[in-house]
């Protein structure tokens, strides 16, 4: 599948997006790209991008996050940094888009920058979330998703987990549900995201597995 | 799919509430409780339930207030301030002696405060929170499996003794994800003979009201209340107690505070200090039993809260102040450290309960 410069991440909120934002980021990272991560997160005030700040500064990768975030200041605001990111060409932007169909209306704006610029949205899902436990309901997330950010989706992401209680199990039990969701919306499944501790117990048996940090909520320690 | 969920504790009280048969939710939205809103914004609909935004909390509430009325199943939600301005609706229920679930997702005050997790509306809510003379239910979930299960609970008691109860959680509790096992509860049926569901011409109609003019009347309403409050602290008072069997310092704490205790008193034991946590699950009535037992065997108690001394006025209160009692906290949105409550732990064995 081709790589494209921007990659989206959608997604039911609480599906595990920054995470998968984070590990995108260091991976395009690693293949010495120049990569941003920005939060577009309009919805919560809690447990964002900008919680990720050092890990991503160790790894060179720039965020780009509304002076607002992790701030504790209850504002909806975007980085004015945004513009220029999607605009840019040398740099490889990886847009975190929470809150749900709210959050993605955040993103409509820039939609025609996206689209000259090339992009592709993978929508994220953790089949043990509630109100995403089957495909059909993922599907209907999906849709509304699309349909207030303007983009089409062109690939899922499966990150179903049970939090620091997922086994490798629980990982493979979701896999029937993420093909069906394949089915139903005609998109392939980018990746199974694992907790990088499961990925050697699946690797021989998971396609396209990406092992991941899982970022944990600072509040929740 | 798997039977368990991963769930936000905001979640997880919103589904639990549309199991336990609730029907009809209003409320305003508040950070941090805001996802117990949007998650009955999407499901109501779907089952044939009511959500509604209201236009202010105090709206919200005397929606709760019609609904009770009506004997059905009804909830609302919001963090401190909000919970301030329900505050008189509040009063009105327990004055005409109506069931419904009230969610209290604390946040740092006064004032406005911040967004981030407290405990210090403990007063506000043990003590009624609105005027006169009357309690709630209080219930304090330490994980987001109890953000499910004491939502039915309180469910239960509101019913079974009529009366309003309420969820007091915090911030931290709301906003953690954890795995929860959802089962469907065993759906108890109370009766409610006095509810205003229409005469249909068979029987005399119905009065909801709090309002007596007579003060014979009035103060007959509420001795009686009274005397069912007394049956609720016989029969329904919840707490946890962990490594107390040959405990000397009592640590006591609820929610997010417990949690960080539980960290704490290991650290301790493996140290070679014998401490161990009562955890009041239900903070109306207060588990002032097992701490009055407990005060025959520790030397010291230790208030662990993420208030200004609160919680520690019922301890006192309940070991008639036979211990010492410290407080060991933090306010404001900040949140004690399993090592500052092993360090207070660690003064207290030192110490060995003389009293300073």
């Amino acid at each position: 599948m081709e790589e494209q410069r921007i990659t989206i991440l959608t997604g039911h909120y609480g599906s595990g997006k920054t995470s998968l934002a984070v590990a995108l980021a260091l991976k395009k990272r690693a293949l010495g790209r120049r990569v941003a991560v920005a939060d577009l997160d309009i919805v919560n005030p809690y447990f964002r991008t900008t919680d990720c700040r050092s890990v991503l500064e160790r790894a060179d990768v720039r965020l780009v996050a509304s002076a607002y975030a992790g701030s504790n200041v209850d504002l909806p605001a975007l980085p004015k940094e945004l513009y220029a990111l999607i605009e840019d060409p040398d740099t490889d932007a990886v847009l975190d888009v929470g809150g749900d169909d709210r959050g993605a209306v955040a993103l409509s704006r820039f939609v025609p920058s996206i689209l000259r610029g090339g992009y592709e949205q993978l929508f994220t899902v953790n089949f043990y979330r509630p109100l995403t436990r089957t495909a059909e309901e993922a599907f209907g997330v999906l849709r509304e998703i699309e349909a207030a950010c303007g983009l089409a989706a062109t690939a899922i992401v499966n990150n179903s987990n049970l939090g620091r209680d997922t086994a490798a199990k629980d990982v493979l039990a979701s896999l029937s549900e993420a093909a069906r969701l394949s089915r139903l919306s005609g998109l392939p499944v980018r990746y199974t995201a694992v907790d990088a501790q499961l990925a050697p117990a699946l690797a021989g048996s998971v396609d396209r597995l990406l092992p991941i940090e899982p970022q944990s909520m600072p509040i929740a320690r | 799919m798997a039977e368990r969920v991963l769930m936000k504790g905001n979640e997880a009280i919103a589904e639990a509430a549309i199991q336990a048969g609730c029907r009809h939710y209003f409320g305003y939205p508040i950070t941090p409780q805001t996802e117990i809103a949007a998650y009955m914004a999407k499901r109501m609909p779907k089952i044939g339930g009511c959500f509604l935004q209201a236009e202010s909390e105090i709206a919200a509430i005397n929606m709760v207030y019609g609904v009770a009325s009506a004997g059905q199943r009804v909830m609302t939600s919001s963090s401190s301030p909000g919970i301030s301005l329900k505050g008189e609706g509040i009063s009105y229920l327990a004055g005409s002696d109506l069931p419904a679930l009230i969610v209290n997702v604390q946040r740092g005050g006064p004032g406005l405060g911040g967004i981030q997790p407290s405990q210090s509306d403990y007063f506000q809510s043990t003590r009624g929170g609105g005027h006169g003379d009357y309690r709630l239910i209080v219930l304090a979930p330490a994980s987001v499996q109890e953000m499910a299960s004491l939502t039915v609970t309180g469910f239960d008691l509101a019913d079974k003794y009529r009366m309003p109860a309420m969820i007091l959680a915090d911030g931290t509790m709301g906003q953690m994800m954890e795995p929860v096992a959802l089962e469907v509860p065993e759906q108890t049926v109370y009766e409610k003979p006095w509810a205003l569901t229409g005469t249909r011409m068979q029987r005399r109609h119905n009065i909801v009201n709090s309002l007596y003019l007579q003060p014979e009347e009035l103060e007959r309403t509420n001795l009686e209340r009274f005397e069912r409050y007394k049956t609720i602290e016989q029969n329904e008072t919840r707490y946890d107690a962990y490594r107390m069997e040959d405990a000397e310092i009592c640590v006591v704490a609820y929610g997010i505070a417990a949690r960080v205790s539980k960290n704490a008193i290991d650290a301790a034991r493996a140290k070679g200090i014998r401490a161990g946590l009562i955890r009041p699950i239900t903070l109306w009535p207060f588990p002032s039993a097992p701490l009055k037992a407990a005060a025959e065997q520790v030397h010291t108690f230790l208030s662990v809260e993420l208030s200004m001394g609160q919680m520690i006025e019922d301890i006192e209160l309940s070991i008639r102040c036979k211990r010492p009692v410290q407080l060991v906290n933090r306010v404001g949105g900040m949140i004690p450290s399993p090592e500052q409550v092993l360090a207070a732990i660690e003064k207290a064995a030192k110490e060995g309960g003389a009293r300073s």
